[in-house]
């Protein structure tokens, strides 16, 4: 399996957020939330406060490292949530047919006709804010996309001669379906959860910017932002360095993505002589 | 007379077909299989021959229980295998197997050979580690592969050894009838010699009785105790090989035979039959269909009736 | 004495790495046809014969190249002639139909308009007067009722009437050589004897030269006059088709025609083992230093 560079940039990028987020503790100069000193306020970037202090005199740094542990979280929290939805209706919905499909097809149809992050809102105005509604919401927001790739995957898969092979020796559906068709489905659903990473970090960003995400004083990129709002001109830093790391992170999460999709498709791939 | 060891009497599979109408309600039913009857005993090779759509691989799934059939009755061994007192799939595995066509789409990719033979016995209750591994192994050998190479993936084997693991798969848990889905024709032709010998082989070894199914005659007639002529739905002909293959009577059973691209028959002319020639009423009826208009498979056919000719010889005419 | 119309001279090809060629697929591949004739390339898997025909017609695609031999199309070079030309002569002197007409038939187009395209491509005819000579290619491949189904789409055609129209558009403007790579294999028997019998006709009455490509030796021996077996990407034996059957040099077409269980055998002998191949051969690598090439037998002596 041959991968371009779009993956490896993809992966390079992935992989300093991941390091960023679990060495937060370790590497942060400071406290992202008790280090503030209002002496220190609005601070340039400097050999100290290497991206600048935000309005509290925190170190932007600091709080970028610990924004990716954040951003992590939702990013890989509500991608489970997301692929486990899609896969057991999807799979279910393409191994069955029937009243069944017809009804998935349905749900699919109406959530992706509602607006993600509109339906996110929604379901964060039911909760209530925090760390755990928002994982929530986002988990339940995007699994569509998934479900129609397994559905799809189970309808080709179900007529492959093996899977045929297991009724007749006498496999159970589930089983059927865990052992047979599952492991051959999971490279593309692999694909959609790390492009949807990237999409649920900016469903991050955009809540906690609207006030609905990580409450105050805890740092996640998209509430920096929201502080950052009134300082743009006086102090640039506190929002360019937020939003290079959301810009950053996603553009990494959807190469790889990308990468990993150009290196699974049979289409794609140099042909062995 | 024993009793056989698969009787299918009269089976009927009707698909419905959406379309027409402006809601999609003018269901139409698609004929595919109008009444097939017939008897296997044991240690014997039947073979269904048809072209594409004629019915066979439906009745072929109807057997193996993955179709379930709109009319008539499958019995094994005197029970019922399908409607209701229907056995349940773990009974049904140990009774009918398939071999399929395609050695690269009847492997599952992710699992290696040893794991696509040891989950069927375990999930029939052999559990003891040193039983699975014996009868794989045996298996194994029976096939013509070595137990090391139980270890290893599907893509590590060449087409003909994936079809020899799929025909291990499909006597591991020793049925008694084995289903093969045009076993050789996707393979290279060197290759078909050898699975045609290991099939033959097995059969002989192990007492299997064989439901072929295929559109290669010259392989059905190396193979086949007796044979099933199948045109849309119907078996036109039956018969045993000798019969099908020295006296064929049905047009298209002498269509099928004058297509086949055989190089004996393409370079030495000689006595092959003019399958032009005009059809002799048989005892003053006449044959339904010359096998070579397509009938409408969207209505029921026209009523006739197979004719015993000879010995187990049947042809179907139009009903007198 | 006539020349060959098609002189295939110790062509290699594999897989180019830079200027190197890696995986060698023809190692040294040599033959000829002569006008009109039906030349059968009969080969497993893997065996060559399909990037051969590739060759021919330039088609070869990366990172498959040529690396060494001379296909000579009526004494010109192939491999050295301009892309323009060669385009010239492709669909119009060679032609090529497929396994899958589906695959080379423009899905959104009539059968009629893509075969009547041939005339105005190729011959500068009208439009109009190529429809007309479409219907009659039509009728000529022995489609019925021409006119109605020049106005169908391909899809709205069963695969034995799509190949037809495949000939119909590849024989649209009487080329000298026609190459046929498994035509008819993903047909079933009935159709493929009656496809067969309509390209031996056809050919026949033009003086069309074919290269037929097939794994299937009952195929090439009802079409073709020789027969070259390929293994390995050689020519490894060449004969006269009746000759190549009645007395098989080689050990690897032995195996191949041993391995054919043989229609009537059954009733004559009983059931016999069929050969495996690999039983009388040792060693398969040694297979290709090995080659019989029988010389081409005309009138009045060996060519």
């Amino acid at each position: 399996m041959r991968l371009g560079f779009n993956f490896w940039l993809g992966a390079t990028l992935t992989a300093l957020v991941i390091l960023a987020g679990v060495l937060a503790h370790w590497i942060a100069p400071f406290d992202p939330v008790l280090d503030a000193d209002l002496m220190n306020s609005e601070l340039p970037p400097d050999a100290t406060f290497w991206f600048g202090t935000d309005a509290q005199g925190r170190d932007v740094y600091t709080r970028i490292l610990y924004g990716a542990q954040i951003s992590l979280t939702v990013g890989i929290v509500s991608q489970v949530i997301n692929s486990l939805i899609g896969i057991t209706l999807g799979m279910t919905a393409g191994y069955w047919g029937g009243w069944w499909d017809d009804l998935v097809n349905g749900l699919t149809n109406v959530m992706l006709a509602i607006p993600s992050l509109i339906f996110a809102l929604a379901v964060m105005a039911v909760l209530g804010p925090g760390l755990p509604s928002l994982l929530i919401a986002l988990g339940l927001t995007n699994w569509s996309w998934t479900c129609r790739i397994a559905r799809s995957s189970t309808l080709s898969l179900k007529s492959q001669g093996y899977v045929q092979a297991a009724q007749t020796l006498g496999y159970g559906d589930l089983r059927i379906m865990f052992t047979q068709i599952l492991p051959n489905m999971m490279g593309p659903i692999l694909v959609m959860a790390t492009l949807g990473m990237g999409s649920a970090v900016l469903s991050e960003a955009a809540l906690s910017f609207l006030g609905l995400g990580i409450q105050p004083p805890f740092p996640s990129w998209g509430s920096m932002l929201t502080d950052a709002r009134q300082l743009i001109q006086l102090a640039p830093w506190v929002a360019i360095f937020p939003g290079l790391a959301i810009f950053l992170s996603v553009l990494g999460f959807n190469l790889l993505g990308d990468g990993l999709r150009d290196s699974l498709d049979p289409h794609m791939r140099t042909r062995k002589p | 007379m024993t009793q056989p060891l698969l009787q299918v009497d009269d089976l009927h599979v009707r698909f419905p077909i959406a379309g027409g109408g402006l809601l999609g309600t003018g269901k139409r039913m698609l004929h595919a299989v109008n009444g097939i009857s017939f008897s296997l005993a044991k240690g014997e090779c039947l073979s269904i021959v048809g072209e594409s759509g004629c019915g066979k691989s439906t009745t072929a799934l109807s057997i193996l229980g993955l179709q379930e059939p709109t009319e008539g009755a499958i019995r094994y061994r005197g029970q019922p295998l399908n409607g209701p007192g229907a056995p349940g799939r773990m009974q049904r595995a140990k009774a009918v197997q398939m071999v399929f066509q395609d050695p690269y789409a009847s492997l599952n990719p992710r699992q290696s050979v040893r794991t696509s033979l040891a989950a069927p016995l375990r999930l029939h209750g052999i559990t003891a580690a040193s039983e699975i591994e014996g009868r794989i192994e045996a298996m194994l050998k029976n096939v013509g592969l070595t137990p090391e190479q139980a270890k290893r993936y599907p893509h590590e084997f060449s087409g003909g050894q994936r079809q020899r693991i799929g025909i291990a798969r499909a006597l591991i848990l020793e049925p008694e009838i084995v289903v093969l889905d045009e076993p050789v024709s996707a393979l290279d032709v060197s290759i078909r010699a050898q699975i045609i010998n290991l099939l033959l082989d097995l059969q002989e070894k192990l007492g299997l009785s064989y439901i072929m199914i295929s559109h290669d005659l010259s392989v059905v007639e190396h193979m086949s105790d007796r044979v099933l002529v199948m045109f849309f739905g119907e078996v036109v002909e039956e018969g045993g090989w000798r019969q099908i293959f020295e006296a064929p009577t049905h047009p298209y059973t002498r269509r099928l035979i004058a297509a086949i691209p055989d190089p004996d028959v393409a370079l030495k002319p000689v006595g092959r039959q003019d399958e032009r020639a005009e059809m002799p009423l048989l005892a003053g009826r006449r044959f339904v269909s010359d096998g070579r208009a397509s009938p409408d498979v969207f209505t029921p056919p026209a009523p006739s009736e197979l004719v015993e000719i000879g010995a187990n010889h049947k042809v179907r005419l139009a009903m007198a | 004495m006539t020349a060959p119309l098609l002189d295939i001279r110790d062509l290699r090809l594999g897989v180019a790495a830079g200027r190197t060629v890696t995986h060698p697929l023809l190692k040294g591949v040599s033959f000829q046809i002569m006008p009109g004739e039906a030349y059968g390339l009969v080969g497993e898997s893997g065996s060559g014969k399909s990037v051969t025909s590739l060759a021919v017609m330039g088609l070869l695609k990366k990172p498959l190249a040529v690396s060494g031999g001379e296909i000579l199309f009526k004494g010109q070079n192939l491999l050295s002639l301009p892309k323009r030309e060669m385009r010239r002569l492709r669909g119009n002197r060679i032609t090529m139909i497929f396994q899958e007409p589906m695959t080379a038939l423009n899905p959104l187009s009539t059968v009629g308009r893509q075969i009547a395209e041939m005339f105005v491509l190729h011959q500068g005819k009208s439009w109009d007067e190529a429809h007309k000579l479409a219907v009659e290619a039509l009728a000529n491949v022995r489609v019925p009722n021409p006119e109605r189904r020049a106005k169908n789409f391909p899809h709205q055609m069963s695969g034995g009437l799509r190949q037809r129209v495949m000939i119909a558009m590849a024989l649209a403007c009487n080329p000298d050589l026609l190459i046929a790579d498994e035509p008819t294999t993903a047909l079933d028997v009935t159709v493929q004897a009656e496809v067969l019998r309509l390209i031996k006709e056809l050919c026949a009455a033009r003086g069309t030269a074919v290269l037929f490509i097939s794994h299937d030796l009952g195929v090439i021996a009802s079409i073709c006059q020789r027969v070259g077996v390929m293994y390995g990407g050689c020519l490894v034996e060449e004969n006269e088709t009746r000759a190549l059957f009645d007395n098989p040099r080689h050990d690897y077409t032995r195996g191949l025609l041993g391995a054919l269980p043989r229609l009537g055998s059954r009733s004559e002998h009983g059931r016999q083992r069929l050969v495996d191949i690999d039983s009388i051969i040792a060693d398969r690598s040694k297979l290709t230093e090995t080659r019989f090439i029988a010389p081409r037998v005309v009138e009045g002596g060996q060519l």
